[in-house]
């Protein structure tokens, strides 16, 4: 039994954070160009590469001395509407020989499809096909890109941040046609979602009762 | 002689069937009784976890967790708290880790019980399963006494557990364990040595631990392999490292190994739950960040700053702080994470869950190829599928 105080957690997140950082030297410095911007954050390591490189990163992280990546754990997809190449697709590859995770990202939109990397990780099969599913990036030379977790026949992509949490159709049981027959959502009570944000922390909108007082300035 | 054409055919495999475990619907091609292959549709559970999930405060967020792999509910709990408590930056009192994993072995115990059992059921032992759910009940007994649910329990909070153990219950679980241990004595005593078992399982749904990497496997599939690798030993969380446990490996990487290591981690989880409760320390269960964690009821009807917090914290909930983080906790089935991304409201901007038998299902193809039909059965039973986890 070794009682772990407080400090002694803090230096080895440091250190942890030290080597972490001598692997992204390492690894900016042996892909160069391909490598846009790399940054260690709360013990984790985070690199941004390029769409078109992300085959190449990913055999390099595999098959470096120094890296060993040989697990693909995760793809997933992130939606940021506001930016020009509104998605991140983001790969977590884990090291069993060094014990270290990394963070890979690159950035795309909905018609540039990202290379598949389903020649280096049999894993990313599922994965880039959920991808495609939830947020509709495109993955050229994936040699399955069916829809994965929707039903067969869904329209539009469900988990990007402008499809509506209740979605566009929903399903029952027609007891004349002896099927399951598709419908627009009906819904009972107008979807809510409350604002939290303080007016005093800076609301980036008129405050109710607030009306007159723009026309004022204005005027 | 007329020439005979033998076609192949297709077979369709659930999605309502027994020992599809949930609803797998398995496209398979089959010449005669060999699969040729085999195609798993899966999404038949889809709720749209993650979605929902960006719509609901981080508090709000929490109880999805326990219906995503309803088998062993505080496992997924817990890889959410320490993602929202790594990112807020907030320490867990020592008792809120001891008692977060004590529960976690406890759901150790509840998967592998159900998974191990189930798996006996596919190859044809029934009795296994009868003894299985009794010992689950009683686990689940234990859930109920902490939290109030059997199995939804929304136990574990970011900041430590919702409260403390109710007393003498400690005294309970140890007093409970000897019986436990018989039990799963007496499983592996009608499993192990059964003639039949062996048959089904020995050499069956084979994959070498480069296979095992190469498809994103993790937890006992990755184990069985020979490959020794368990993040309570090398990534140690909420003071995992303190307790004295040993992790089974597998040798040939086959289904009867999986099901060996699964016995031997359940006997380890027993040790790791003794050592809990006898070196449970004392002091509080959670924080004391009471922008964070919400008073005690007691508190609250004193104090009226303990009132707004409690307002404050079940309305709007914390605010975190805008960053992004990857936790994964070594659940039942593997390696279960939450990627988190915060950008400083109240609600995730993204939370992604990476579920392990996502990833286990997804080698379907790959291991049962070759093998008759019967054996995908097999092998479908041993990778552990929980639908919930893998349909989010």
């Amino acid at each position: 039994m070794t009682e772990t105080t407080a400090p002694d957690r803090k230096t080895l997140v440091h250190k942890q954070e030290q080597a972490l950082r001598e692997l992204g030297e390492h690894i900016a410095a042996s892909l160069g160009a391909d490598v846009l911007e790399w940054s260690v954050a709360k013990a984790e390591l985070t690199i941004r590469v390029p769409a078109e490189r992300i085959t190449k990163v990913l055999t390099f992280l595999r098959d470096d001395g120094n890296c060993q990546f040989a697990q693909l754990m995760d793809i997933c997809g992130v939606d940021w509407p506001e930016r020009p190449k509104r998605f991140d697709v983001v790969y977590h590859l884990l090291s069993l020989k060094l014990n270290q995770r990394i963070r890979v990202k690159v950035e795309t939109d909905e018609e540039t499809p990202v290379p598949s990397v389903t020649g280096v990780f049999s894993s990313a099969g599922w994965f880039e096909r959920e991808t495609w599913d939830m947020y509709g990036v495109m993955f050229s030379g994936h040699p399955d890109l069916r829809r994965i977790l929707s039903d067969y026949g869904f329209e539009g992509h469900a988990q990007r941040k402008d499809f509506p949490l209740s979605g566009y159709v929903e399903v029952r049981y027609d007891n004349e046609q002896k099927r399951v027959v598709y419908e627009p959502v009906q819904l009972t009570q107008e979807f809510r979602r409350f604002d939290f944000m303080s007016p005093w922390e800076g609301a980036q909108y008129v405050l109710p009762g607030d009306e007159k007082a723009g026309e004022g300035a204005k005027s | 002689m007329a020439e005979v054409t033998i076609a192949n055919y297709m077979v369709n495999f659930g999605p309502q069937h027994p020992a599809a475990h949930g609803v797998l619907r398995l496209v398979m091609e089959l010449d005669g009784e060999i699969v040729e292959r085999c195609d798993p549709h899966i999404g038949l559970l889809h709720r749209g976890t993650e979605k929902l999930i960006e719509y609901k405060t981080y508090l709000q967020a929490m109880p999805y967790f326990d219906r995503l792999d309803y088998v062993a509910p505080m496992s997924q709990e817990h890889a959410f708290v320490l993602a929202t408590e790594r990112l807020l930056g907030l320490e867990v009192p020592a008792r809120g880790q001891a008692i977060r994993v004590l529960f976690a072995e406890i759901s150790r115990l509840l998967n592998h019980l159900l998974n191990v059992t189930t798996h006996a059921l596919d190859c044809g032992a029934m009795t296994p399963a009868l003894w299985g759910f009794e010992e689950r009940e009683k686990l689940m007994e234990f859930y109920e006494r902490v939290s109030g649910a059997r199995m939804h329990a929304a136990y574990f909070r970011p900041g430590g557990v919702h409260q403390d153990m109710p007393k003498g219950m400690d005294e309970d679980i140890i007093n409970y364990l000897p019986r436990m241990l018989k039990v799963i004595d007496d499983i592996e005593g009608l499993l192990t040595e059964n003639r039949i078992y062996r048959q089904r399982n020995v050499d069956i749904g084979v994959i070498s631990a480069k296979d095992a990497m190469d498809w994103g496997f993790s937890g006992v599939m990755l184990r069985g392999s020979g490959v020794a690798w368990d993040l309570r030993k090398s990534q140690p969380y909420d003071g995992y490292e303190k307790y004295d446990f040993d992790i089974p490996v597998g040798k040939n990487g086959d289904c009867f190994d999986r099901y060996l290591c699964r016995i031997e981690e359940m006997r380890q989880s027993a040790r790791i739950i003794k050592q809990c409760i006898e070196t449970m320390p004392g002091g509080p269960v959670s924080s004391d960040d009471r922008k964070i964690v919400p008073p005690r009821r007691g508190e609250m009807k004193r104090s009226m700053e303990a009132l707004i917090h409690h307002f404050k914290l079940y309305t709007e909930g914390f605010h975190v702080p805008a960053g992004e983080t990857y936790a994964a906790v070594e659940a039942p089935k593997g390696e279960f994470a939450v990627y988190l991304i915060s950008d400083g409201t109240n609600k995730p901007y993204r939370c992604r869950i990476h579920a392990p038998g996502f990833a286990h299902l997804q080698a379907t193809d790959f291991m049962s190829k070759g093998h008759m039909l019967a054996d995908a059965v097999s092998i479908v039973g041993n990778m552990d599928i929980v639908f919930g986890e893998i349909d989010r």
